[in-house]
């Protein structure tokens, strides 16, 4: 048979999930199709037919996909399933929201985070905010699995598959849209930024946050994580946050200032190529994982960081 | 109307965990057990619905051992009015199986409004709720930071990766909830004296008439591969040289 993979967008962009989701796809061994639902998603489609390893793309373009409702979007997925032997999803908001509900309706038991595809049925993943990893076998007819995406690497593009269009599904009218608060950002995203300049709670406040930890991204071309405790106290934007609850995030480089390294917080970072911690306490565990490491006042050295960087 | 609010009893979010030398698992033998802390979010979220007036009785249910009644009574110590322990020996139940279970308590409970955690810090599956929602032909709100009650509908704010989105959702339906909904309280000393009286009734799969037999086989547990610990330095300048050295500026 085959396997379907749920494309990650905002009905203008592909985002990279969807690339690096098709990689942990392509290992299971089958053809796989790319599912773009949304409304007036067409460049979407377009831009997943490029994917190397893609068989066909299906476009559902509606009103009900708009905004990627669990209920339509799983009523889709499920409606879609009879074709195909397991449903890969990107382990992203919209994927973590919408998978269970596909799995529940298919009767089967989701795998959720999957770090390394074994064989088409066994995988692994992380348990207790990564602190275990748990190989799983699956026995159910059709696999329902949410990707780690920091995990795997983004499929090239250079693929030419043809799109296909689906109908939309109707709605149930269970839910309808209020709103959406979304931060807008000249930076990287958070999820596929080659470098991350990460917050916690001694910034103090939220301008202090800005003046000492934006120039520094700024002169990185990085994006801007948080602690929980930065996003707490109002610091940073709640979609900053790395760790166990928030993002987890795997750059080439991840400097925590300010940042003590509770497991939840390293459970969203500890995968990050080198990792550069700046505390003044030099007993913080964050040193524990980190490779170079600054036992200093984050208000002197992180200016003086962003300078040296300068020159 | 009536919230119900499932709860897990895991390990306690500040004990280290270790992982069993033979990859058996994850060595739980006299380790600390809590209420998973987005569970009791979900609580302290139903308790502040029924203070305002909007809800009328918070009923608290688990799936699990015996163990699992201390984490009710946590419940019934923090406000809650009664208690569910759908009891069962299986070391663990899987998400789908513990949405089935839920299911056939709520066809007894009917309540208006189910709120649970988005996921529990031992398998970190982020799933029951969602998998809930779908067995009942419920709408669903996961990662909530925010909900506001009204008669017919639910206007449920949620953290998702660009910001926050908010949903109106019809009732009944499922709410699962984020980090910054509330702040749990503390049950205080009365209040747990209290809740040693309060009715905690039984029930179990089999009385349900769920199979909550596993889908997935766990072949192994292992340690993660580990990071040590590098060096630290003197100044910005050499952190900048090792940097360039590391190529990753
Ligand atoms: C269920 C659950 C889920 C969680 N999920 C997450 C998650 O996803 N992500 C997350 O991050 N946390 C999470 N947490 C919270 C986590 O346990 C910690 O509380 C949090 O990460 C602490 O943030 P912090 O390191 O910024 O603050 P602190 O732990 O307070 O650390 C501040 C650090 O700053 C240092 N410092 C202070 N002043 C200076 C200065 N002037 N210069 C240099 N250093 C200084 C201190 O030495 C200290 O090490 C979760 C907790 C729970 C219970």
């Amino acid at each position: 048979m085959a396997t379907l993979i749920l494309a990650e967008h905002d009905d203008a962009h592909l985002n990279e999930a969807t690339a690096k989701t098709l990689t942990a796809a392509l290992a299971l061994g089958q053809p796989v199709d790319v599912l773009v639902a949304g409304q007036n998603a067409k460049a979407v489609a377009d831009a997943a037919a490029q994917l190397t390893g893609v068989r066909s793309v299906l476009l559902a373009d509606g009103e009900s996909l708009a905004n990627r409702r669990a209920e339509p979007l799983a009523d889709l997925i499920v409606s879609l399933a009879g074709q195909y032997d397991a449903i890969v999803v990107p382990g992203t908001s919209t994927g973590k929201n919408v998978a269970p509900r596909v799995a529940a309706l298919l009767d089967v038991m989701q795998i959720s985070e999957i770090t390394k595809v074994v064989s088409p049925d066994t995988f692994e993943r992380p348990i207790y905010a990564g602190n275990a990893i748990e190989t799983v076998q699956s026995s159910d007819k059709t696999r329902v699995i949410t990707v780690r995406i920091a995990a795997f690497p983004a499929a090239a593009a250079g693929g030419n598959a043809p799109v296909e269009t689906i109908a939309a599904p109707g709605d149930s009218g269970l839910s309808s849209f209020v709103g959406a608060d979304l931060s807008v950002s000249d930076r990287p995203e958070l999820a596929s930024a080659k470098v991350i300049v990460s917050g916690g709670r001694a910034l103090g406040s939220a301008e202090k946050f800005q003046e000492v930890i934006a120039p520094l991204a700024d002169q990185l071309k990085a994006a801007i994580g948080a602690s929980r405790a930065a996003v707490d106290s109002g610091y940073a934007p709640n979609d900053w946050q790395v760790g166990q609850t928030g993002k987890v995030v795997a750059p080439d480089l991840y400097i925590a200032i300010g940042i003590s390294g509770a497991i939840q917080h390293l459970a969203g970072m500890k995968d990050s190529k080198v990792i550069v911690a700046i505390n003044k306490d030099g007993d913080a565990p964050i040193f524990q994982v980190a490779d170079y490491g600054l036992v200093d006042d984050l208000f002197t050295v992180v200016p003086a960081l962003t300078k040296a960087l300068a020159n | 109307m009536k919230i119900l609010v499932p709860v897990k009893r895991v390990v306690d979010t500040n004990v280290k965990i270790r992982v069993k030398a033979d990859g058996t698992g994850v060595d739980l033998a006299n380790v600390k057990m809590s209420m998973n802390p987005f569970d009791e979010i979900a609580v302290e979220e139903a308790l502040r619905l029924k203070e305002a007036g909007k809800a009328t009785e918070v009923v608290v249910v688990s799936i699990g051992t015996d163990k699992s009644a201390e984490t009710l009574r946590t419940g019934l110590a923090m406000g809650a009015d009664r208690a569910i322990l759908v009891k069962t020996d299986a070391a663990s139940v899987e998400p789908l199986a513990v949405a089935k279970l839920l299911k056939a308590v709520i066809a007894n409970e009917a309540p208006g409004l189910v709120i649970l955690g988005k996921q529990a810090i031992d398998d970190d599956s982020n799933q029951t709720g969602q998998m809930l929602a779908a067995l009942l032909g419920w709408p669903q709100a996961t990662f909530a930071s925010k909900v506001a009650l009204g008669d017919s509908s639910v206007d449920v704010t949620r953290e998702v990766d660009g910001g926050l989105e908010t949903l109106r959702l019809k009732l009944p339906a499922i709410v699962t909830t984020d980090l910054r909904l509330n702040e749990p309280r503390y049950a205080s000393l009365p209040n747990i004296m209290k809740a040693k009286k309060k009715p905690l009734d039984e029930t179990s799969p089999e009385t349900l008439g769920v199979d909550a037999s596993p889908r997935l086989t766990v072949l192994k547990t292992v340690e993660p591969t580990g990071r040590t610990a590098g060096v630290k330095l003197g100044t910005v300048d050499e952190l900048v040289a090792k940097l360039k050295q590391a190529g990753v500026l």
